[in-house]
C-alpha cells in the first residue's frame, strides 16, 4: 500500500459556455472505501466524475488529479484509458443494448477470441464466471430486454467490474430501483468493499449514504462545502450543506379542504401492451375530489403509470370500465381529449414524454396552450412572451432566458417547464408521474409547495411518487397497488411506511424486503 | 447574464451566415475561374430560374424533414404531372374546348386550357399527397417505404401517360409562367412596393413589443436590419433588370416561401410540425393531433410538387419521359445544406432556398466551365457531405 488516499483532487476548475460547473474543487478519496457525493442537481457532481472517467480530457480543465499518486492526464475521449487505469463509471442512464444478451453486453468491445472469431463458449463461461463471483442472480444467456431495470443495473455493474477495477463509480443507480432491488445493490457494495475496491457513489437519496459511505463530499454550485466523516454527521447537517440553509421539514404543511367528488373511476381494467392477454391493470375502483391530493404508491411494474395513462387515454385500447367526470360518465380515447376536460398528466419520463428537449423553454411551456394565443392565421407571440414568462416566474424556473433551448437546463428546472405547461393549461385535476425523480433537494421541496398551492386553489391532484416518505409527506388518502390491482386506499393518519409496503409487495405481514 | 444572451444570439446568426459566406465563396470562386462570365446579368438571372422548379421540391421537403420524415417521391410526382399538364393541353383539351367555346379567339382559348390544366394539375398533386399521407400518417408505414413506392408508382404513371413520347406541344401561355418576364416598370413598382412593407413591418413589430412592455433593440439595429433586407431585394431587382427583369418563376417561388415561412413561423400548424418532429411522444401527450399535422404536411408536398411539375412543363415546353428524375435528391440536398436535420424538428425554408442556390450555383458555374457531367456529380455529391460535416462539427464544438 504506497498511500492511504487512492484520488487526490487539487484545484479542479471546469467552465462550461457561460457557466462554471466546478470551481477550484479539492479533495481526497480514501482506498477502499465507499465515498458519497452529494449536492442539487447542477452542483457539478457529474460533471466531476465525468472528469474522473475521462470524458473530459485533460485540456478541458484546470487543476490535477493524482491517482494512486501520479498525476492521470486523460486525453480527448478516453474512457477506454481510464477504464485501463482502473476507474470506471456507471450512468444514471444506462448504457447497455437492449438486444444482446447479458453476456455479450458484459464484453461488449472485448469479446474473447480465437483467431478473430469470437470464442462464445468462453465468453459465456467468463460471464457465469463474473456473475457468481458477484452473486448475482441473473442468468447468463438472457436478453437484457428481458430483464427488470434493477437487474439490468447490475450487469452494468458487473460490467464495470469484469475489467479489473480499483475505483467503481455510481451515478445515481438508484433513481430507477425498487426497495428490494436497492437493498441487493446495498449490500453488493458492502461485498465490493471488503474484496478492496473503492466506489465513488452518487444519490439524491441520502439515507442511502448513511447506510453504506465512510465519508461524504458536499458539493454546492461547483464548490466543494465540505468533506466529513459519515459517522460524525447527521441527514439534516447534510442537507443544510447542500441547500446553503437549514432544511426544517422535508414536505411543507398544506392548508386543504377537499371539496365534492371530481373524478369516479369504477372498474377500469386495460390489457398490458407487450404481452398480450396479460392486465396491465385490474378492476381499479377510486373517486378523487376537488382540492384533494391523491397518492398512488406501488412498486416499478405495479401498473400505477399504465392507470395514470389510461385515465388519459393513451394507454392501448382494450380498456374497460367506467370514468365518471364531475359526474357524467366520460370515455377518453386520446390525450387530446382528455386535454379538453381539463385532465392534464406530467408524465414519469420527462425527455421521452414530457419535453421537445431541441426547443426553447418558451416553446415547450405553451405547447399545449397555443390555441390560447392563436386564431387560424397566426400566433400573437408577444402574448405568448408574456404569458409563458409570467408561469416561469411563479415557478422560478432558472433559465438564462425563455429563449434558451430546454435540453440545456439542469433536470429540476426541465420538471418545472414540463409542470408550467400544464399549469398553463389550467386544469381540473392534474396528474403527476413520480414527479420528483432525480430532482434535487432544494427544488423537490418547491415543487411540493407549489403542489400544496394547487390543491388550496381546488385542483384534485393524483401523485404517483417512488419514494415512500413523499406519498406518506404530501397525501391526503393513498392508494396502493400490487401487480396492476388496487390493493388498499389509506388514510393519511392511518398510513404508516409499514403498511405501504406490505400492501405493495403483496403480502398480508410485512417482514421486510 | 445580458451578455451571455447576446453571444448566443449571434451564434445563432453565424450558423446562417455561414451558409451565405459560402454561398459568396462559391459565387467568387466561380466567377474567377470563369473569367466573370459567371456574374454577366444574364447568367446570374439564368442561375435563379435554373434552381426554381428544385426550390419548390426544396420548401416543401423542409416541412417534410421537419416532421422527421422523408419524400423520396417528388421527383417522379413533378414528373408526373408534368406529362398530364402536357397531355392535358397537347391531346386532351384541344379535343373538345373549341367545340364548347366556339365564340372564343384561338389565344383566349389557350389561356383557357392553360388555367384548366393549372387546375387539374394542383388537383392531381393533393390527391397524390392525400394518398401518400394518409398511409404514413394514419397507417403508419414509414415515410422511406410508402414514398420508395410512390417514386416507382409515379414514374410508371409517366410512361403510361406519355407512352414512350415526348408530348408536344403546349400552350403560349403556359411556356409564359415558366419562361416569362415581368415588366421591368412592374418589377420596380413591386420593389418599392417590397421595401415600403419591410420598413412598415419592422416599425409594427416595435410596437407591439413596446405595448406588452417587453424589451426592444435599439431603433438603429432593427433600422439596420431592415435596411439589409431592403438592401438585398433592391440588388436582386436591379440585377435581373439589368438583363431582361424578374423572371416570372422566380417571382412564384419567392410569393411561396414566403408564405411557408409564414406557415411555419407564426400559426399553430407550424409550431405543432416542428414540436412534433422535435419529439413525437411528447407532443402527442401535450394533446396535439400529430397525425393530422404529418397528414397535411403531405399534402402541402404534393401541391408543390404539382407547382413544381407545372412549371417544369413549361420550362421544357413538353412533357417527357424524363421530367423530374433525380429531383428529389436535389431537394434533399437542398434541405439539409440548409441546415434541415433528418433526425427531424430543425430546418428552414430560408437555409433550404440557400441550399438549393448552393447547388444550382455549383451545376451552373461547372457548366460554364465546360466542366465533364461525371465530375459535376462527385463534386455535387461531395459538397453535400462536407455540408453535413461542417453542421456536425461545429456543434460538437458547441456542447
Amino acid at each position: 500500500m504506497k498511500d492511504e488516499y487512492i484520488l487526490r483532487i487539487e484545484d479542479v476548475t471546469k467552465d462550461f459556455p457561460g457557466i462554471r460547473a466546478l470551481s477550484n474543487v479539492s479533495f481526497k478519496i480514501k482506498r477502499g472505501g465507499i465515498h458519497g457525493l452529494c449536492g442539487e442537481n447542477g452542483a457539478g457532481k457529474s460533471t466531476l466524475v465525468k472528469i474522473l472517467a475521462g470524458v473530459y480530457s485533460h485540456d478541458t480543465y484546470q487543476g490535477k488529479i493524482y491517482f494512486n499518486d501520479e498525476e492521470i492526464k486523460f486525453t480527448h475521449f478516453s474512457v477506454r484509458q481510464a477504464i485501463k487505469k482502473g476507474i470506471a463509471i456507471v450512468y444514471q442512464e444506462l448504457a447497455l443494448v437492449p438486444q444482446l444478451t447479458v453476456g455479450e453486453n458484459i464484453f461488449l468491445g472485448r469479446e474473447p477470441e480465437d483467431k478473430g472469431i469470437i470464442s462464445w463458449d468462453r465468453l459465456f463461461s467468463n460471464t457465469k464466471e463474473i456473475l457468481k463471483k458477484y452473486k448475482l442472480n441473473i442468468p447468463f444467456s438472457a436478453k437484457l430486454s428481458t430483464l427488470s431495470v434493477g437487474q439490468q443495473q447490475m450487469v452494468e455493474i458487473a460490467k464495470a467490474l469484469s475489467q479489473e477495477i480499483k475505483v467503481l463509480i455510481l451515478d445515481e443507480p438508484t433513481s430507477a430501483l425498487t426497495e428490494a432491488e436497492i437493498n441487493f445493490l446495498m449490500e453488493i457494495l458492502k461485498h465490493l468493499k471488503d474484496s478492496g475496491v473503492t466506489c465513488i457513489y452518487i444519490s439524491h437519496k441520502l439515507e442511502e449514504f448513511f447506510r453504506i459511505t465512510d465519508n461524504i463530499t458536499v458539493l454546492r454550485d461547483g464548490l466543494v462545502v465540505d468533506t466529513v466523516k459519515t459517522a460524525d454527521t447527521t441527514e439534516e447537517k447534510v442537507i443544510a450543506m447542500m441547500v446553503g440553509r437549514e432544511m426544517k421539514e422535508r414536505f411543507p404543511v398544506g392548508n386543504r379542504k377537499p371539496g365534492e367528488n371530481i373524478l369516479e373511476v369504477k372498474n377500469l381494467s386495460a390489457e398490458n401492451l407487450s404481452a398480450q392477454g396479460k392486465m396491465a391493470i385490474k378492476n381499479i375502483s377510486f373517486d378523487l375530489r376537488k382540492g384533494e391530493i391523491l397518492g398512488i404508491a406501488g412498486l416499478m411494474g405495479s401498473g400505477r403509470s399504465e392507470l395514470v395513462t389510461t385515465i388519459f387515454g393513451e394507454y392501448g385500447k382494450q380498456v374497460n370500465g367506467e370514468i365518471f367526470l364531475e359526474g357524467k360518465q366520460v370515455k377518453i380515447r386520446s390525450a387530446r381529449e382528455a386535454v379538453n376536460y381539463g385532465i392534464s398528466l406530467v408524465p414519469e419520463d420527462r425527455k421521452k414524454m414530457g419535453l421537445v428537449l431541441i426547443q426553447e423553454v418558451f416553446k415547450n411551456i405553451s405547447l399545449p396552450n397555443i390555441r390560447k394565443f392563436s386564431n387560424a392565421l397566426s400566433i400573437d407571440k408577444n402574448k405568448e412572451l408574456k404569458e409563458c414568462k409570467k408561469y416561469a416566474d411563479y415557478l422560478t424556473i432558472k433559465t438564462p432566458s425563455l429563449f434558451t433551448i430546454t435540453e440545456s437546463l439542469s433536470g429540476g428546472n426541465q420538471q418545472k417547464v414540463v409542470i408550467a405547461k400544464w399549469l398553463m393549461s389550467t386544469p381540473k385535476i392534474l396528474i403527476l408521474d413520480d414527479p420528483t425523480r432525480g430532482i434535487d433537494v432544494g427544488t423537490k421541496y418547491e415543487i411540493y409547495k407549489l403542489i400544496n398551492t394547487l390543491s388550496e386553489n381546488g385542483i384534485a391532484i393524483i401523485m404517483i411518487s417512488s419514494e415512500l416518505e413523499e406519498v406518506l409527506g404530501m397525501s391526503d388518502r393513498i392508494m396502493v397497488m400490487h401487480e396492476g390491482k388496487c390493493t388498499g386506499i389509506l388514510d393519511r393518519k392511518d398510513a404508516t411506511q409499514e403498511k405501504i409496503m406490505a400492501l405493495a409487495t403483496g403480502s398480508k405481514n410485512y417482514s421486510g424486503v | 447574464m445580458k451578455t451571455l444572451n447576446f453571444i448566443h444570439k449571434i451564434k445563432i446568426d453565424i450558423r446562417t451566415y455561414t451558409l451565405i459566406i459560402a454561398l459568396l465563396f462559391i459565387w467568387l470562386l466561380f466567377g474567377s475561374l470563369t473569367g466573370w462570365i459567371f456574374f454577366y446579368p444574364r447568367n446570374l438571372s439564368n442561375l435563379f430560374r435554373q434552381m426554381t422548379i428544385v426550390s419548390f421540391l426544396s420548401i416543401g421537403m423542409t416541412l417534410v424533414i421537419i416532421t422527421g420524415n422523408i419524400d423520396l417521391s417528388v421527383g417522379s410526382m413533378t414528373g408526373f404531372v408534368s406529362v398530364i399538364a402536357a397531355h392535358l393541353q397537347a391531346i386532351m383539351l384541344p379535343k373538345f374546348l373549341p367545340t364548347l367555346f366556339s365564340g372564343l379567339s384561338v389565344e383566349a382559348l389557350g389561356i383557357l386550357s392553360t388555367i384548366i390544366t393549372i387546375i387539374i394539375c394542383l388537383l392531381v398533386g393533393v390527391l397524390l399527397g392525400i394518398y401518400q399521407g394518409y398511409i404514413i400518417a394514419y397507417l403508419r408505414v414509414p415515410s422511406f417505404i410508402v414514398t420508395l413506392g410512390g417514386m416507382l408508382i409515379f414514374r410508371g404513371g409517366v410512361l403510361g401517360v406519355a407512352r414512350g413520347r415526348t408530348i408536344v406541344p403546349v400552350e403560349n401561355s403556359l411556356r409564359w409562367i415558366a419562361q416569362g418576364y415581368l415588366p421591368k416598370n412592374l418589377g420596380i413598382l413591386l420593389l418599392v412596393l417590397t421595401i415600403i412593407v419591410i420598413y412598415l413591418m419592422s416599425m409594427q413589430s416595435r410596437k407591439k413589443k413596446k405595448q406588452y412592455g417587453f424589451e426592444i433593440k435599439p431603433f438603429s439595429y432593427d433600422f439596420l436590419i431592415a435596411s439589409a433586407y431592403s438592401a438585398l431585394v433592391l440588388g436582386f431587382v436591379l440585377i435581373v433588370n439589368n438583363y431582361r427583369g424578374i423572371q416570372n418563376p422566380v417571382l412564384i417561388m419567392i410569393v411561396i416561401a414566403i408564405l411557408v415561412t409564414y406557415l411555419a413561423n407564426n400559426t399553430k400548424f407550424g409550431r405543432y410540425m416542428y414540436a412534433l418532429g422535435g419529439n413525437i411522444e411528447a407532443t402527442k401527450l401535450s394533446g396535439i393531433n400529430v397525425q393530422s399535422v404529418v397528414f397535411k404536411v403531405f399534402i402541402l408536398m404534393g401541391a408543390l410538387s404539382a407547382v413544381a411539375g407545372i412549371v417544369l412543363t413549361g420550362y421544357v415546353a413538353a412533357g417527357t419521359i424524363g421530367g423530374g428524375t433525380n429531383y428529389e435528391l436535389s431537394a434533399i440536398g437542398g434541405c439539409v445544406i440548409g441546415g434541415a436535420s433528418l433526425m427531424g424538428g430543425k430546418g428552414t425554408i430560408f437555409g433550404a432556398l440557400v441550399g438549393a442556390l448552393i447547388m444550382a450555383s455549383l451545376e451552373n458555374g461547372m457548366s460554364i466551365m465546360n466542366m465533364s457531367v461525371f465530375w459535376q456529380y462527385i463534386v455535387k455529391g461531395l459538397v453535400l457531405i462536407l455540408a453535413v460535416y461542417v453542421d456536425v462539427a461545429s456543434k460538437k464544438n458547441n456542447s
